[in-house]
């Protein structure tokens, strides 16, 4: 294994590692890159490491699509995985790629130009930026912008103090779930709080409040135990 | 504060477009103050607070330490709902600090704090629902008695349909910005009105106390109504109280609640009660604080007079109200003394010390009061609350428990205000001396 002897962490991993004039090419146009034999490597190289989320070069021209492939799966599959998916493949391979869209994120032709390979990852950061600039938790007619912490019922937006957006935030992302009232408070809360568990009947209330007595219901009490959203 | 906490308010104040953010924070009278900042001024506020002269404050600093520091609570942040779109006011309720950070000493919300925090230490947790009334008026110039919106207009569809309208419009707003009403009804007396407010933490309810008495001014205003808080504005009717209901918690449980007693009332809570009653003329100064306080508490209308408790009697100073067998947890103690005037913050305070105290002390519960107190011949048994705010502020002057739980700065300051104005009092020549002695004398 190879890594570059710098403390930022890698933003691009390399595979498989026996080519390392692509982790060099991506060092030359300023990314934090280092090789890695496997997906399984490149895990534990990166992701375990930093718990971030990295790019991923997979590269098919030096070796077969078939393997590429199967590389590019695993690494699919990893929580935090890689993103974006890169593979490196020659002109002949192309038509390989068919029907494998699921699989990776971009592809770029060997042989590689760093400049090429450096400013295609910047734009598929950016696109994956804004896509996850508009992670909205939808529920009905709730809407959450996890982004700018907003948060709407039926197109009106709802002016939540910090606790009772986090609230929120936790039965919508939890819905169908009974919740007692001491999961809330050690989830929401994180730590013993004024009231103890009366504290979360305290915010239920003033939450239903500001939903209005028409959305209020989003919110079921299951008597004795806690709260279900939805 | 933490950081997402201060990230959140942030993003609120850039995608919410607020034009301007209020930090609220109470006088020793309970009297709201306010500063007005922009956004860019926000985020230092935040991070260090906001230095001003406290010596313009009442109660705050003598002129030689003037400067003291407002450092917003962001569990608070909330927009007020009644500014347009796009020009965006919200507020954070502060806490006051010394330019070196410690509590600053006339404080309320400080204070109430600490008392919650001493009886936090030893398990307790005190929830509070208040009972608010207030007039609608014409308008509050001074120059005579003030004229009830809908006096004499009980028939009047078109000022009843105005009242009624902006009290639904008061309630409304109130559940927008997280403050739950359990009922909002007319009152006894012309133009009256009263929000009972669902029960919250003590501190959460004072905050909740000062935006009640703000919005319900404000949209009154709005509306081209008048709305007061003065504890009684008009003689011969009832006046404005606040009664509190109080409960205390313990391990997720009411401790003031035993199914099995006569009274469905715990041993704690027969011990509280006695603290209440106790020191009852103590606490008067600070829970009816104005000369026009004492108006209220006369025999007749509903307010308290004697140093009494009773299960369902409205003349008795501390009532328990019937709770269904189902619904024991909601166990409470009404105190029924407080008006609509007092600072919420220190009437939180004195109402859980003067409980607590009988509660350390292992304080005997008298025997409950069936009689009507209104009655003389009932009265006779039972002690008197103070009748005039002099009578009450000598009785606060050598109160320990008062001294220990406001200070001396806080009970040193408002005996010396509170004394100005019975000053004040004393020396005017009221329309009911001119009315009876000028044609006679």
């Amino acid at each position: 294994m190879s890594t570059v002897g710098n403390a930022r962490p890698a933003e691009l991993v390399c595979i498989p590692a026996v080519d390392t004039a692509l982790a060099e090419a991506a060092r030359r146009a300023g990314l934090q890159a280092c090789s890695e034999p496997d997906a399984a490597a490149a895990a534990a190289a990166v992701v375990e490491r930093t718990g971030d989320i990295a790019a991923a070069v997979v590269d098919a021209s030096s070796g077969t699509v078939l393997d590429a492939m199967a590389t590019c799966k695993v690494l699919r599959r990893l929580d935090p995985g890689f993103e974006p998916i890169v593979v490196v493949v020659t002109a002949d391979q192309l038509d390989e790629l068919t029907l494998r869209d699921e699989l990776f994120d971009d592809f770029i032709l060997a042989p590689t130009a760093p400049e090429e390979l450096a400013a295609r990852l910047r734009h598929l950061a950016a696109q994956r930026r804004s896509a996850l600039g508009a992670e909205i938790v939808e529920h009905g007619v709730l809407t959450i912008n996890l982004e700018t912490y907003q948060a709407a019922v039926g197109g009106r937006a709802l002016d939540l103090t910090y606790m009772e957006y986090e609230l929120l935030r936790f039965f919508a992302t939890n819905p169908g779930r009974v919740l007692t009232r001491e999961t809330l408070l050690s989830r929401v809360w994180g730590y013993e709080y004024y009231g103890g568990a009366r504290t979360v009947d305290v915010h239920v209330r003033r939450l239903r409040a500001k939903l209005g007595e028409e959305h209020a219901h989003l919110i079921h009490t299951v008597r004795s135990v806690g709260y279900r959203f939805g | 504060m933490s950081e997402q906490q201060a990230a959140y308010v942030l993003r609120t104040v850039e995608e919410r477009r607020i034009r301007f953010v209020q930090l609220w924070f109470t006088d020793v009278l309970g009297r709201q103050k306010a500063f007005h900042i922009t956004p860019p001024e926000l985020e230092d506020a935040l991070d260090e607070g906001m230095t001003f002269d406290g010596s313009a404050i009442d109660g705050f600093s003598r002129v030689q330490e003037a400067d003291v520091l407002a450092k917003p609570d962001l569990d608070t942040f909330q927009l007020l709902p009644w500014h347009p779109e796009g020009e965006g006011v919200a507020r954070v309720f502060c806490d006051i600090a010394t330019v070196d950070g410690a509590p600053f000493e006339g404080c309320p919300r400080n204070r109430l704090r600490r008392v919650l925090d001493g009886a936090h230490d030893e398990g307790y947790t005190m929830f509070v629902a208040p009972e608010v009334e207030f007039f609608y008026f014409d308008s509050l110039e001074p120059t005579g008695p003030p004229r009830p919106v809908d006096l004499g207009s009980y028939f009047d569809l078109g000022t009843d349909d105005r009242i009624g309208g902006l009290r639904r419009h008061t309630v409304r707003t109130l559940e927008e910005m997280g403050i739950p009403v359990e009922h909002a009804q007319h009152e006894d007396a012309p133009g009256q009105h009263e929000l009972d407010l669902r029960y919250t933490d003590a501190l959460t309810m004072a905050d909740t106390v000062m935006t009640v008495r703000h919005v319900v001014k404000e949209l009154a205003r709005a509306a081209g109504i008048a709305a007061s808080f003065m504890p009684k504005p008009l003689a011969g009717v009832q006046g404005s109280g606040m009664h509190t209901h109080v409960s205390l918690w313990r391990d997720e449980a009411n401790a003031f609640c035993d199914p099995d007693d006569a009274y469905g009332l715990s041993p704690l809570a027969h011990q509280f009660i006695a603290g209440l009653l106790a020191h009852a003329k103590e606490i008067t100064a600070v829970t009816n604080q104005w000369v026009n306080s004492y108006k209220r508490l006369v025999p007749g209308h509903e307010a308290p007079v004697h140093v009494s408790w009773a299960r369902n009697n409205r003349s008795a100073l501390v009532r328990v109200p019937t709770v269904k067998p189902s619904k024991t947890d909601s166990t409470r103690v009404e105190y029924r003394s407080p008006d609509s005037a007092a600072n919420p913050y220190l009437c939180f305070a004195v109402i859980l010390a003067a409980g607590m105290a009988g509660v350390r002390g292992g304080y005997e519960l008298p025997p409950e009061a069936t009689g009507n107190l209104f009655d003389p011949a009932e009265g006779r048994d039972h002690e008197r609350l103070p009748s005039s705010l002099k009578e009450a502020t000598d009785t606060m002057a050598s109160s320990e428990l008062l001294h220990d739980t406001l200070g001396d700065h806080l009970v040193e300051w408002f005996l010396r205000n509170k004394r100005a104005e019975w000053a004040d009092y004393a020396e005017t020549v009221t329309p009911f001396e001119l009315h009876r002695y000028l044609p006679l004398l």
